[in-house]
């Protein structure tokens, strides 16, 4: 494997191995060491929590990053400049974490270099390592990733990480919830790959309707500004809000995840029962991201 | 009912089995302006199809990127090759499970919507033609792309 770029591009094997890698790492059977490497980290998207966990996963597999920062305007969008630009950076990496707004420019920068190219988000695409990470911490919590209920919350219809969990969970024969405001709802073309899969989804308005039959729930949020009318939103956001009262009945291995940052949609007082799950949901991204590194430079098998 | 033929021609091209009410998108992309003698036929009566459009196009011979898009629009159409008004060819058309180059990516945020760059699509399903964009993974039936040419 050459590139980290879609979750469609893994199959179900090559997924375990991310997980049995990563477990490795984490309970220290393992030290990869990336001392001689580099890691150019490339956001033209601000994300600090994304470029915060791959800097921290370099480092602590001894590797150094240096980083690009840009906007939407700079080069991306200037033709011929931006296959130049990663030419030229990939003279000084060796490997390349690449986050956009553009759809298909980790695809296109993986074509345009030699080194290995990682996906940290390219617009309403793709972010197959934050859906890895989201395997491990299921695959954590629930001690298998196989015939899982699975409830997703929120905006289902721009949420790229949710489309790559989705599409990560595919093979693994679930059963999946989505809640979501009508406008906000899972969009067809992720539908359509489900039902030819015969994967079994249901569509719900409210997040407390199907809690209790769920193995875990995965909350993301909701932005206000994807409503045209703010009242709009105000009437909704409620149903959206996971509270601890909602947790009474729910099953004993229960967990909600969320890929931060939260902002109201998962209660405070949910964060100090058994079944948050999503700090620690941040810190296993480390360790999957280490993984991944350490599998595109070919430091361990 | 008796059947009302469309004239055969000496040299050249017959797309047959075209699906009904496909063949001025057919004739768009093979750009006939300028042609020698172009016959179109709409609805005709046909055994496999119920209806079918049919072109007929005189010395004119189609590249297999014309071939590959016309497959797209038409997935049961056949192609004839004429000479001297006796078929030397005959092939039904099949859909590419890939295209370059072809199909223009609607979605604004693609990074072939940005950047000069060559389009891919992957073919996902038959009948109907549905498409899904290499880059942003976006999936689309082929009445709502754009075919170039
Ligand atoms: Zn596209």
């Amino acid at each position: 494997m050459k590139d980290l770029l879609s979750m469609r591009d893994l199959n179900k094997e090559e997924i375990l191995n991310f997980m049995k890698i990563a477990e490795k790492i984490e309970k220290g059977e393992i030290k990869p060491d990336m001392s001689k490497r580099i890691a150019a980290l490339i956001f033209y998207e601000p994300s600090t929590r994304t470029h915060f966990s791959f800097a921290t996963a370099m480092k602590k597999l001894g590797g150094q990053t240096i980083t690009m920062r840009g906007t939407a305007s700079s080069s991306v969008q200037k033709g011929e400049s931006f296959a130049d630009t990663l030419q030229t950076i990939a003279q000084y990496s060796d490997i390349i974490v690449i986050r956009t707004a553009i759809e298909g420019s980790a695809r296109y920068a993986a074509e345009s270099v030699d080194i290995p190219v990682i996906n940290a988000g390219d617009g309403a695409n793709q972010h197959p390592t934050q859906a890895l990470l989201d395997l491990y911490s299921i695959i954590k919590t629930q001690g298998t990733l196989e015939n899982l209920t699975i409830g997703i919350v929120g905006d289902l219809k721009f949420g790229r990480t949710v489309h790559s969990l989705v599409q990560a969970l595919s093979d693994f024969g679930p059963k999946f919830y989505f809640i979501s405001p009508s406008f906000l709802k899972m969009p067809e073309h992720i539908k359509d790959d489900l039902k030819e899969k015969e994967i079994e989804f249901e569509e719900l308005k409210d997040i407390e309707e199907k809690i209790n039959n769920m193995d875990l729930m995965y909350v993301t949020r909701i932005q206000k500004e994807r409503f045209a009318d703010p009242e709009d939103y105000e009437k909704v956001k409620d149903s959206y809000i996971l509270t601890k009262a909602m947790l009474e009945n729910v099953k004993d291995s229960f967990k909600v995840l969320h890929p931060l940052p939260r902002v109201n949609e998962i209660s405070t007082d949910v964060d100090d029962t058994k079944y948050a799950y999503y700090f620690q949901q941040a810190k296993n991204g480390v360790f999957m991201r280490q993984a991944i590194i350490s599998i595109l430079l070919g430091g361990v098998k | 009912m008796k059947q009302l033929k469309v004239d055969a021609i000496r040299n050249g091209t017959v797309i047959d089995h075209i699906t009904a009410g496909k063949v001025l998108k057919v004739a768009d992309i093979l750009n006939l302006q300028g042609m020698d003698l172009v016959m179109i036929g709409m609805n005709l009566a046909s055994k496999k199809l119920g209806k079918k459009d049919i072109l007929k196009i005189e010395n004119r011979e189609l590249s297999g990127e014309e071939v590959n898009s016309i497959a797209l629009i038409a997935p049961n159409a056949s192609l004839i090759i004429i000479k001297d008004y006796n078929v030397v060819k005959k092939v039904h058309l099949k859909i590419p499970e890939y295209i370059e180059n072809l199909i223009v990516c609607p979605n604004p945020k693609c990074i072939t919507s940005l950047e000069e760059i060559k389009s891919k699509f992957q073919i996902t399903s038959g009948k109907p033609v549905k498409v899904r964009c290499v880059y942003c993974e976006k999936k689309y039936s082929i009445d709502e792309v754009r075919i170039r040419i």
